[in-house]
């Protein structure tokens, strides 16, 4: 299979090449234009670019043999066995908010407020609790190395992957009524908009208007709807860069990484209430279950 | 010299909200910073120091970006003076350097070797050259910036400036400070004035 996807992604390359030079046209035109159109002659930015359209037919063509299912199998396999220092399985110990070892519908009512660790958690959050309090593993030992490499996948990105496929096409439901989950939102919301670090960057300097890009990448608008489930859709994700798996705690923290912040901790309440704002943003709108990235 | 006034009252602003009227935002806006303090950690050259606000950035984030006409004034007055201009007194450098500086992303990030040159991000958010068709739509289009302003003292000391220090016309501009954080020396900010309005640049043409 990952022969196929690399001898599909090269074509899609070359396609994207193709599309940056027929790009090239509507820059060279604007010459003759006055002086205050020419300025905003920049290409309309909600219109996708080719390389971008190409992609999505390609994502859609792979929807029935996506790399994710592998990843999902191997978190069935995890979530089924007995594991770790008590020997327990989480289907026998771990509640997802739908009763203990159930996962149908789970990963759209996350994050959620759990009384029994007295937090907001998103899906992956729980998921680590669950290893820690049920099953006996070590938060530090999972928080070492929390995401997949091209060396290896950490076994909590196969467990949300197999969590989160069994939420496909079902509504986001945060539970925004509840008190703390409302605190957790605003709180994201407030943390969104917060400027510092050397280059006064926010989430919202990349996040809060509508069809912007950092080069050709799409930034969803995390402050609607429509924009933030675009955030939401395709994680976990297998990643073509580097063919890995990655979930969408690893996003955000790859975006402070690039707002040049210092590194969110693992499972934190940080991360929670900015999942908390974002995926509740989205809320009514229809989750597609794990994806693939460019 | 502009004051970089490290707002520690931000730090402890828990203590001053309960003093002060219920306001909603105001608390989640406390809340952000603790949550900030509480759950971030020193990653290569990305130290925790960076969460904290200067004056700057802690008058934008109170005011959603939108200070009062007076403290915009007063901002831009303070950050336009700690603006350091190129020895030879020359604003305009070599274009082809300022395109290479335009076209790298790196550094400050906690995967960037501090040790490495610092690019200047601007294909990010701007398109500029013609030639480069992968720029991103943060910030306005560049292209022909020149050849609608021209190249008088005027434009060239504006371009500098605003390269320098965006917030030396706009409080709360979306668009780093490179010079005033030291990412860019005057030097390659020259050339950056250059790609933007030498008439030979692709820019331009």
């Amino acid at each position: 299979m990952k022969r196929l996807i690399a001898g599909m992604l090269g074509g899609l390359l070359v396609m994207g090449g193709a599309a940056a030079q027929t790009d090239k046209k509507p820059a060279s035109k604007p010459a003759a234009k006055p002086a205050a159109q020419a300025v905003q002659a920049a290409p309309a930015a909600e219109v996708k670019d080719a390389a971008t359209l190409e992609f999505e037919k390609f994502r859609a063509e792979m929807e029935d043999s996506n790399p994710a299912e592998l990843f999902e199998m191997k978190g069935e396999e995890q979530w089924k066995a007995k594991r770790g220092p008590k020997n327990v399985s989480l289907a026998e110990s771990c509640d997802l908010g739908k009763g203990v070892g159930q996962v149908a519908g789970a990963y759209v009512i996350h994050p959620r407020y759990y009384a029994d660790a007295n937090a907001v958690m998103d899906l992956e959050r729980r998921v680590v609790w669950c290893m820690v309090e049920k099953q006996g593993f070590k938060f530090d030992d999972i928080a070492k190395k929390p995401f997949a490499d091209s060396n290896s996948t950490p076994d909590i990105t196969n467990l949300v992957t197999y969590v989160a496929t069994h939420s496909k096409n079902m509504k986001i439901a945060v539970p925004l009524d509840d008190p703390k989950v409302r605190d957790a939102f605003e709180t994201g919301k407030a943390m969104a908009a917060y400027r510092a670090g050397p280059y006064d960057f926010s989430c919202n300097t990349c996040h809060s208007g509508d069809g912007k890009r950092i080069r050709m990448q799409q930034l969803p608008n995390i402050s609607t709807p429509e924009g933030a489930i675009k955030g939401v859709q395709g994680w976990p994700g297998y990643r073509m860069t580097g063919g890995v798996m990655l979930t969408h705690q690893w996003r955000m923290t790859d975006c402070f990484r690039q707002q040049r912040f210092p590194q969110p901790k693992y499972a934190s309440d940080a991360i929670a209430n900015l999942l908390t704002y974002m995926i509740g943003t989205a809320n009514g709108l229809e989750y597609k279950g794990p994806g693939i990235k460019r | 010299m502009t004051k970089k006034i490290i707002l520690l009252a931000a730090m402890t602003a828990p203590f001053m909200i309960a003093a002060q009227p219920a306001n909603a935002e105001g608390d989640y806006s406390a809340k952000a910073i603790e949550v900030f303090k509480k759950d971030f950690q020193p990653r290569g050259q990305a130290s925790i120091d960076r969460l904290a606000e200067d004056g700057l950035q802690a008058i934008c984030n109170r005011t959603g970006n939108n200070p009062s006409p007076q403290s915009a004034k007063q901002l831009e007055a303070d950050q336009m003076s700690s603006i350091k201009h190129p020895a030879d007194g020359k604003l305009m450098g070599d274009w082809k350097e300022g395109e290479k500086l335009a076209q790298s992303g790196r550094g400050f990030t906690w995967t960037d070797d501090p040790g490495l040159p610092v690019g200047g991000n601007c294909y990010n958010c701007h398109q500029i050259s013609p030639k480069e068709t992968s720029y991103g739509t943060i910030g306005p289009s560049l292209y022909q910036f020149g050849k609608l302003r021209g190249t008088s003292e005027e434009i060239q000391k504006y371009t500098y400036n605003k390269i320098f220090n965006a917030k030396s016309y706009n409080a709360c501009s979306e668009m780093p400070r490179f010079g005033h954080v030291g990412a860019l020396k005057p030097e390659q900010i020259k050339h950056l004035v250059a790609l933007l309005l030498d008439p030979e640049s692709p820019v331009n043409k």
